[in-house]
């Protein structure tokens, strides 16, 4: 065992340049995924019956695929579509689908909004008819009652179920290292390992960090619970 | 081209054999990780919360690339240390097998610990009553009830291990998404292969669904359900 490799300045400063690079991509992933998941969740629970339909086959097929291959579909595969080919070198939005990072992030985004969408349709459907009815019986309109009295109850139930998609996400972001120029921890790791041929240390090192950072966002999550959702906890008499 | 889909639907057999392969390491783990758990010994349950709450917090690539290459190093050294010329390479599809497995293994030690605590405590004492010993009870009186309470927890843990056998042909494992992963390499179109493969994977996992699903009804025969 040879640790005090880790600790070179440079190997540090990779392994720092990797957590930045996790970290913004999944926040960055969340954010867009969540706004996504909202739109689809209400899809899913609305009343256009072709929209639930085709919002239900894209999350089927985003949950039954596997992430590398979405990941492999966005970054190798859009670039054969002739479409894309005619407009990536100067149209504006097309011009990201050259940059690992974007197509990392689209991947991502695209994942977790899936997952997210039937979690939140889910507690959404969940809501007690009580609150809907009493919701009703002071004249809200639809919409009122979505956003007024449904969607905060749902999105707060929803909290441990969500951390646990969170955590998922983090560990996925180690597939952004499939993806070549893309150096987050993963890829960090494996390049230690091959400039040195030490992989306990270098693989032991990124596993640390994850699990630290799981460890970190699931206390973030237990302490929002204990705010968001403290009227469902067990009373202490 | 058709050479290609040959070679991705060997890579889909491969699929279902490593998956299947990891499935059964992820059961024996599950099965011994939920009984640790569930012993009452101090040492036992230490061992287990650490084993499930240490693998649920590193991403399955990180370990895999941990087992794949550390595994080589660290066996042909342990093989130099006792004295032999010999030299091993792990192969990708025992590292997979094995990295998904120990990782699943604790998923499957919580969906199991969880079914087995939902049998009343009362049939045990009862089948220890009638004199049978732990294996038989657990044969006879546990297992058969428990598969109903773990359906949907194992149900979900085995369609996310196939989604992670995509992982393997990242170790080099030869699977389908490797063969999708060359067959675009050669040929340049990448969108057709991987939608292809992405096709494949989706087959497999509604149909271990369904089959799952028909299962769940088999062994809730005379389980009664509350209407509200």
């Amino acid at each position: 065992m040879n640790w005090a490799v880790l600790f070179e300045p440079q190997n540090l400063a990779l392994f720092g340049h990797g957590i930045v690079t996790t970290l913004s991509l999944l926040f960055a992933s969340l954010a867009v995924g969540g706004v996504m998941a909202l739109v689809f969740a209400l899809l899913l629970t609305g009343p256009w019956a072709p929209l639930r339909w085709v919002v239900g086959a894209y999350t089927y097929v985003i949950r039954g695929t596997p992430l590398l291959i979405q990941v492999y579909l966005i970054y190798y595969g859009l670039g054969q579509l002739e479409w894309i080919q005619a407009r990536w070198d100067t149209v504006w939005p097309w011009t990201h689908f050259k940059e690992p990072f974007f197509c990392a992030l689209l991947a991502f985004a695209l994942n977790t909004a899936g997952y997210t969408a039937e979690m939140l349709a889910g507690a959404i459907r969940e809501t007690s008819a009580g609150e809907i009815e009493a919701a009703q019986a002071f004249g809200m309109s639809r919409l009122q009652v979505m956003f007024r009295v449904v969607l905060p109850s749902a999105l707060r139930r929803t909290l441990p179920a969500y951390s646990n998609e969170v955590v998922m996400m983090l560990q996925s972001t180690s597939l952004a290292s499939a993806v070549p120029s893309m150096l987050d921890v993963t890829a960090a790791a494996s390049r230690i390992y091959s400039d040195y041929y030490l992989p306990f240390e270098a693989y032991l090192a990124a596993a640390a960090i994850y699990l630290v950072a799981s460890f970190c966002l699931i206390g973030l999550f237990k302490l929002a619970e204990r705010h968001l959702l403290a009227y469902l906890a067990v009373r202490q008499s | 081209m058709s050479a290609y889909v040959t070679a991705i639907l060997q890579g889909a057999v491969l699929t279902v054999g490593v998956s299947l392969a990891s499935l059964l390491v992820a059961i024996v783990l599950g099965l011994l990780g939920a009984s640790a758990k569930l012993s009452g010994r101090r040492g036992w349950v230490a061992l287990g919360t650490a084993y499930t709450t240490v693998i649920r917090g590193i991403p399955d690539l990180v370990l895999m690339l941990l087992i794949f290459y550390g595994g080589t190093i660290g066996l042909n050294n342990l093989l130099e240390w006792m004295g032999s010329e010999a030299t091993v390479d792990i192969n990708p599809f025992v590292a997979g097998v094995l990295t998904l497995g120990f990782i699943y293994g604790a998923y499957m030690t919580e969906t199991f610990r969880g079914a087995i605590l939902a049998i009343p405590h009362g049939q045990i004492e009862a089948a220890w009553a009638f004199g049978m010993g732990r294996t038989q009870t657990f044969l006879r009186i546990t297992a058969p009830q428990m598969v109903r309470y773990a359906l949907p927890g194992f149900t979900n843990n085995w369609l996310v291990l196939i989604k992670a056998t995509a992982l393997i042909s990242l170790i080099g494992l030869q699977e389908m998404t490797y063969a999708a992963k060359q067959a675009s390499a050669a040929t340049r179109s990448p969108f057709v292969f991987f939608l292809f493969t992405a096709a494949l994977f989706l087959v497999y996992t509604t149909v271990s669904l369904m089959a799952l699903r028909r299962l769940g009804v088999r062994f809730s025969l005379g389980a009664k359900r509350g209407t509200l």
